[in-house]
Order: C-alpha cells, then structure tokens, then sequence
C-alpha cells in the first residue's frame, strides 16, 4: 500500500481513498491546467495511524458516552476538544513517519506547504464539508508538516463536522480522512468563482481579494464581487467593499494587516485577469462536467486552479441543512471580539431589562384576556431571546473554546482542559456573596465559644463582631431571591447552614500565583506581537468564560415569566378542562379568551410505573471535575434544597445556576444533568477541585436524596449503590 | 430518544445463540461457551449439557450461576455499539412435562441441535433468572430485577 500518491498517479476512480479534493487537483493537472504540486495521503494511513496507536478504540469511547441525539452542542465541543488533544498528544509510529518523510522531503524540501483536509465523502453530491474541516497555510519544515497532518486528520472529529455528519446521518464508524499537501502559492490576489450562480443560472459569480485566499474564505476580509454573464463571460455589474486589510504569509502561519494604500483604492483584478479566471473556470466545469466552485490565486501574473468542487445546491438552508449555523461557530478572533462588546453591552442588558419588566407585571392582577395577550406576548419574547441564545451567545462561547484550542496546540497537556485554570479569577455572578459566607463560616470555624454559643441557639450572647457581620450580610442580601426563596433573609435558616458549613473547610483549589504561572509559561511560548494577541485572546476568553452560562440564567428567567403567567392561566381554567400538563401555550391562551374552546392536550409523559423494578448501576456523563468521591447524595429541587445541605453530601440537581453555588463548598461532589465543561457547575467544581461528571441523563430521576452514590470525575461516571 | 431495556436485553438474548455459562467447583470459577434460549418471559434461559461434563459435575454441586451474553464483533467500534447482558439465577435440570416445553423452545431456535439434546446422556437445564445487568456504551449498566 502507498502512503503518499503524487497527483499523476491518482485516478478518478480512488476518490474513497483520496477524497474528492485530491481527485479533483489530480484531475485538473491531468487535462493541463494550471494546479501547484501537491502530494496527497490516503486514507489508508490515516486508518493504520488510528489502528496502530488505538486512538480509533479512544474516539469510539469518547463519543459512545451517550446517544448522539442526546448530546448537547457543548458537549459535542467537549468530546470534539478531547479528541482533538488525543491527536496532538499522539505522535506518529515510527514506521508511518518513516513512509511519509522520505517522499515528503523529495518532493518539497523546506517549501512553504498547504496541509488541507480531504475527506473520503467530503464534498459528495448534494453534500459539502467546505469549511467544516482544517486546512493549515505556510507550513514549513517535515516536522511541522508531519504536525499538521495529525491536525487535519483530528479535524474529522471538529464538532461543526460531527454534528453535520450527524444531520446527514453519515456513520461516523466509516469516517476517515486523506490530506493534500499542496505547495503555497502566495498570490497577490486570490479568490473564488462560482460557475453558476444558485440564485440566478445564467449568471457565474466573483469574488477577488488582495493577498491569499484564507481571508475569503475565513470571511474576514470583504471581496470586491462581479457577476458575469455565464455564456460570454462578460461583465455585468461590479460591487466593491471598503478595501482595508489582507492575508499574506508570514514566516510561519498567516496574518492579516492592513492593505498598502495603492492597493485599497484599486480592484484585485484587471477586466483581462476577470476574463482568464473565467475562462479557466468554464474548463473546469467542462472537465468535471458540472458547474464548479473554484478557487485560485494569481502570482506573478500567472494564475493558479488551488482546487474546485461542484456546487452544491437544493440542500440548502430551505432544505434545514443547519450547515451554515455549524460553521459559525467558527468565528474569527476580530468576530468573537466585536460579539463579545455586543452581548456584555447590548443584549444582556437589554435582556435583563426585559425581564425584570415582566417580573412587575403579576399575571393574577389581569383578566382572562388580558392574560391571554400577556402569555401571547411572553410566549414571543421568549422567542426572541432563544433566537438570540443561539444565534449570538453560543457562538460567543466558542472564545473560550479557540483559546483552548490555541493553548492545546502550543502545550499539548495531559488534561485537555487544563486551560480553563487560566480563565477563572474573573468577577463571576454570585462569587461574591459566597465569599461573605465563607467569611461568616471561618469566623464560626475559628472560634469555639462562638460556635457554641450559635450552635446553643444563643446569637445575643455570640461575639458582637459576628451579630455585626451577619446583619450586614441579611441587608446586604436583602433583595436576593431564588425562584421567590428568601431564607437568606430568615436567621434561624441561615445560622443552621452557616454552622454546617463552618464544619467544612474546603480551600479554593486555585492559588492565584500558580494561575499566573501558568499563564507565564504559555505567554512565554510566543514574541513581540504574537504575544501580544495572546494577551488580547485571553482575554476574551475570560470574558466568553464570564458571561458563559449567565445567558443560560437570563433566558432561564424569561422563561420562569412565561411559566408563570401559564400557571395563572391553568389554575384558572381546571375547573374547566382539567388537568392542562404540557398543553402548548398557545392553546392555553386561545382557551382563556374563548370559554367554549377545549385545548388540544400535549404529549403526556408516560408516568405508568413500568420502570420500578429496573434501576440504573452506573451510567457515563462527562468528566467535568477531576477525582473520585462517594458520598449521600442530595438531590436539588427546590431552593430549601440547599439549605438542607450537610457537609460531604454529593449535589445533584437539573442545572446549577449561580444563585445555587454558596452550598458547593460543602459538597464532595457535583452531579449535574446538563451537559459541557464551560456551565456554571463544572466551573465551580474545578474552583474548588470537585470531582464533577455533567451531562448524567435523567440525573434528578434517576438519584434520590439519600442514595449513596460514587462519582469519577476522571471517567465521567456515577455508580449508584443504592441507599 | 430513549430505548426500552426490556426490548434491548430481548433483541440480544433472541438474537445471540450462545453463552457464556460461569459456574464453580470447589469454590473454583469456570466457564463455557453454550448454545442457550431464553424463555418468552425472559424468567429462563435454558441450555444444554451431557452429564459427563465439568460444568454437569459444577452444577450439580453449586446450581448458583452467572451467564454472559454479549454482540461484540472483534471490532473497535465495539466501545460504541457492544452490548453485553450479565444473568444471575438458579440452574435446575428439567424433568417430565416441563422439560417436554421447554425442548421444544429451545430446539425453536437450534434446530440442528436436535441429535445432541436428544442423545441419552444430555440434559437440559433452565437457569431461574433474579437478575439481570445490562451494560451498554462500554460503562451504562442498568439492573433488572426479575424475582417478586
């Protein structure tokens, strides 16, 4: 078996080992058009590297955690993060090394190289993984190559990728990678031409930049647009941007940096290169017999075919192909930054307003079709605000992911999510109020008499510097509430959990000098400017860490708005029509406004107790908190929950909102049902080096208080042993 | 998506056709690899044995035993899609009417096995399952507890 094919010795017909891209430069170097060398690894070596080193037996376990279509966005993130880092820490065998190297450096020598994934599949008709893959610009050097092919294979397993091939319920068993290696070449113009244009047929469409292709196609740099009369190549209209910054090669990788001033008042191209582009274009189109997607560069006047793929049309988003929505998780660094002022300035503001508006507007004060409108109207801005939770926040949240990722590749460490240490520290909501409590339970822990005295039920004889604490600490709180609890507010409530929690010394696992460390050594890996636009991701990051999961809270409030009004509405209409458990809201509001209408009942949950005599012994989660504790769990719902608390017990709720974290400190262990490493629970369990597994299904249903219960936060597992 | 247990533990034990059967003699384990069926109520799992065997001789001594059946294919993909069902109980041999029935399920789903059950040293067992664990996605266990 070959591990390296030149493009002269590809056939059509090896597309399943080579992939589609591959086949294509080889077909388009076989009819005489103008491609850069490129060599191409099969699929074949991407199968012996995985089998060889038991990786393909790793991402099976990593991804067999649970049914796909029970995972959530965050934790495909998760299992795509950890199985990236199984790549990166996994070097090639040596046998393999050997087979690539030596053609390699005959080949190319120390040229600056393209490493671009080409997927068997990828690109098929009616599919397209464009952009759903890496593909790795100006690598220079065997190693760094060699590096890199490890990079675009890990790339199959990207979550964008996962979920799209989940969507299009391809078997992720069969799933393997090739990878073209193409020399660069670094154009003063790049770009991309679609033969066709999918809105209008008779027209082809342009797209030019200066300096390489990446900046297109990464969106980060606005093309001057043609559109062309597909016969005759003739052009018809021209639409130019604010020319302002380009891609060039730098000694490693690429950068984009402002574009010289001659070069931002004139086009990429003259109407002679627009004329050849096309003309190679239509060539290409004859050859696959099919309109192409093209993308090329010009060098020294001389023009380029970087690779070309049929359009793909009809599957497109009418079709629910949510392709483009994966993609945009994706973002770039200036994206991700512009977001971020966005959300911490517009929305989450505005979103707070919003609810805080609702929760003055008491549903029992209105009449029924006052109510009607009012669940109409919350049924509508909840709406909104979930559209906005998906299109803005969890694109957002990938800032903390692309430090990651940055972070993994430079240090490559045993814990994949060892970056997350360097993201903490940060101003989070309710950390505050923790830390008063703890205050409050160290002055208990450090005082005997004081202790006694509380735990006698005597506050008037405790020292007066406590009574003054903790009556600072009642007003100071004075206006929390959680889903309407006030025991903050309630002495005896609040002394009882102080007393339990002072029994409990737990230290926060973080010393802010050994996260400075930390953070030196991965800053110290980069210079000059490099290092500065470290500093500046990192900082982003810790803002998409901060600001992760509150969206969650806020959006959890509108909700509770909307549930509340929809409890108005049902008491008020049982009398009517019964029971209305999981009727839609808007059959409830249709049946406050007519009295003679009955709403169409909901799908029921099937509550017959057929499930008695089976019970669960173990179930996988994700690990989310390094160690192993056992203990009594308490299972967390409602707010007097957590005043209940006793020290050691192991907390298992739905989803921990930072309203619930003041009773982590005396937990052994955190089980929650939501799934991902970036939500509140797993954040604060590695604050306070909690064993953690998140993502248990049915984690409430399936626990009960008083179950003792053991949860490896290394594997993500939780035992049951009963009660 | 949830699946049924039930139907998931049914779809493998009707869908195997062997075993493993661990027993034990003087406080030693052994197993074997044997054709089994499992009753329609799932309540018994029979199989077949000559008297002259080691595991004849175990069970007689020590009817406690534990029956493993798995789909594994040899595969990595094993970690994703293996099942494996792990069965407690009793083992008695079948006798009179009962053991009539019973040959009948069993010859059902191993027709070819018709001259060795009916050869004059074989007996037939059915093991009273109490429990059964089953584990899925390489570390998911549920129990089923099959005894009132």
């Amino acid at each position: 078996m070959k591990s390296i094919y030149l493009l002269d010795e590809i056939s059509v017909k090896q597309v399943p080992e080579v992939g589609g891209k591959a086949a294509s430069l080889a077909e388009m170097k076989r009819k005489g058009l103008p491609v850069p060398d490129a060599v191409c690894i099969p699929r074949q070596v991407y199968d012996r590297y995985v089998d060889m080193t038991g990786l393909r037996g790793r991402i099976f376990l990593e991804l067999g955690r649970k049914d796909f279509s029970q995972m959530r966005w965050e934790e495909m993130w998760d299992a795509s993060l950890r199985i990236r880092n199984m790549f990166l820490t996994t070097p090639l065998p040596e046998k393999i090394e050997r087979d690539l190297a030596g053609p390699l450096e005959t080949r190319f020598g120390g040229n600056p190289l393209a490493v671009r994934s080409s997927a068997p599949g990828e690109d098929a008709a009616g599919t397209s993984f464009a952009g759903l893959h890496e593909s790795y610009l100006n690598v220079r050097g065997l190693d760094a190559v060699l590096d890199h092919v490890r990079k675009v294979w890990a790339s199959l397993w990207a979550d964008g990728a996962l979920l799209y091939r989940k969507e299009l319920g391809l078997d992720i068993r069969k799933s393997a990678m090739a990878v073209v290696i193409q020399e660069i070449v670094a154009g003063e113009c790049s770009g991309v031409i679609f033969c066709k244009n999918p809105l209008d047929e008779t027209r082809a469409v342009l797209e030019s930049v200066w300096g390489l292709n990446q900046g297109l196609v990464d969106g980060v740099v606005e093309p001057d647009r043609w559109i062309l009369d597909r016969k005759t190549g003739e052009i018809l209209s021209h639409a130019a941007p604010s020319r302002t910054e380009h891609m060039i090669c730098k000694p490693e990788g690429v950068d984009l940096v402002p574009l010289p001033p001659q070069n931002a008042l004139s086009p990429p191209l003259s109407d002679q290169d627009i004329a050849r582009v096309f003309s190679l274009a239509m060539k290409a189109e004859r050859i696959f017999e099919a309109p192409q997607d093209v993308e090329w560069t010009i060098r020294d006047e001389a023009l380029f075919l970087l690779q070309s793929r049929p359009i793909t049309t009809g599957k497109g988003e009418e079709g629910g192909d949510k392709k483009s929505w994966y993609l945009s998780l994706r973002r770039s660094f200036q994206n991700l930054k512009a977001l971020g002022k966005k959300i911490e300035g517009t929305l989450i503001p505005a979103m707070i307003r919003e609810a805080d508006e609702l929760a003055a507007l008491d549903p029992a004060s209105l009449d029924d079709k006052q109510l009607s409108v009012e669940i109409e109207k919350r049924v509508k801005i909840l709406k909104k605000w979930t559209d906005v939770y998906w299109d803005e926040f969890i694109p957002f949240a990938h800032g903390a992911r692309l430090f990651g990722q940055v972070y993994n590749d430079v240090m490559r460490p045993e814990d994949p999510h060892e970056f997350i240490d360097l993201l903490g520290g940060g101003k989070m909501t309710g950390m505050e109020r923790n830390r008063d409590l703890e205050n409050l339970a160290g002055m208990i822990r450090g005082d005997s008499t004081l202790r006694e005295a509380l735990e006698a039920g005597d506050l008037d004889g405790a020292d007066p510097s406590f009574q003054e604490a903790l009556e600072s600490f009642i007003s100071r709180y004075a206006d929390y509430s959680y889903a309407g609890d006030r025991s903050f507010q309630n002495r005896k409530t609040l002394l009882a959990f102080l007393l339990r929690a002072a029994s409990v010394s737990r230290e926060k696992r973080f010393d802010p000098k050994e996260t400075e460390e930390k953070r030196e050594r991965f800053l110290s890996c980069f210079e000059g400017e490099k290092r500065s636009e470290m500093i500046e991701l990192l900082k982003l990051a810790r803002t998409s860490y901060r600001l992760r999961d509150d969206d969650n809270i806020y959006l959890g409030r509108i909700e509770g708005r909307l549930e509340g009004a929809l409890e108005e509405a049902t008491k008020r209409l049982r009398n009517r029509w019964g029971d209305l458990d999981g009727v839609a809201p808007g059959e409830i509001a249709r049946a406050l406004r007519d009295p003679r209408y009955f709403p169409r009942p909901g799908a029921k949950e099937d509550k017959t107790g057929k499930e008695t005599r089976i019970r669960t012994r173990q179930v996988r989660g994700q690990p989310a908190g390094p160690g192993i504790a056992t203990g009594i769990a308490r299972v967390i719902g409602k707010p007097a929950d957590l005043f209940e608390f006793q020290g050691g017990e192991i907390l298992v709720c739905d989803a921990i909102d930072p309203n619930m974290t003041f009773a982590v400190p005396l937990a052994s262990a955190i089980v929650e049902r939501r799934g991902g490493m970036l939500i509140h629970g797993a954040i604060i369990a590695r604050e306070y080096g909690l064993p953690c597994v998140t993502g248990v299904p049915d984690a409430t249903r399936l626990i009960r208080t008083g179950d003792r219960v053991t949860v490896d936060g290394h594997l993500g597992l939780v035992i049951l042993r009963g009660n | 998506m949830k699946t049924d247990p039930e139907k998931a533990v049914r779809e493998l034990l009707d869908g195997q056709s062997l075993a493993v059967l661990a027993t034990q003699g003087g406080g030693q384990p052994y197993t074997s690899l044997v054709a089994f069926c499992p009753s329609r109520d799932l309540k018994n799992i029979l199989f077949a044995t000559t008297r002259s065997t080691r595991k004849y001789a175990n069970l007689s001594e020590q009817p406690r035993v534990a029956l493993l059946v798995d789909n594994r294919g040899n595969k990595a993909s094993d970690f994703l899609d293996a099942m494996a069902v792990t069965a407690l109980g009793l083992a008695r041999e079948l006798e009179g009417e009962e053991e009539a029935g019973f040959r009948k399920i069993y010859l059902e789903k191993h027709p070819h096995l018709v001259d060795f059950i009916s050869s004059p040293d074989c007996a037939l067992f059915a093991v009273r399952v109490s429990k059964l664990y089953m584990v899925s996605r390489f570390q998911n266990v549920i129990v089923m507890e099959l005894e009132s």
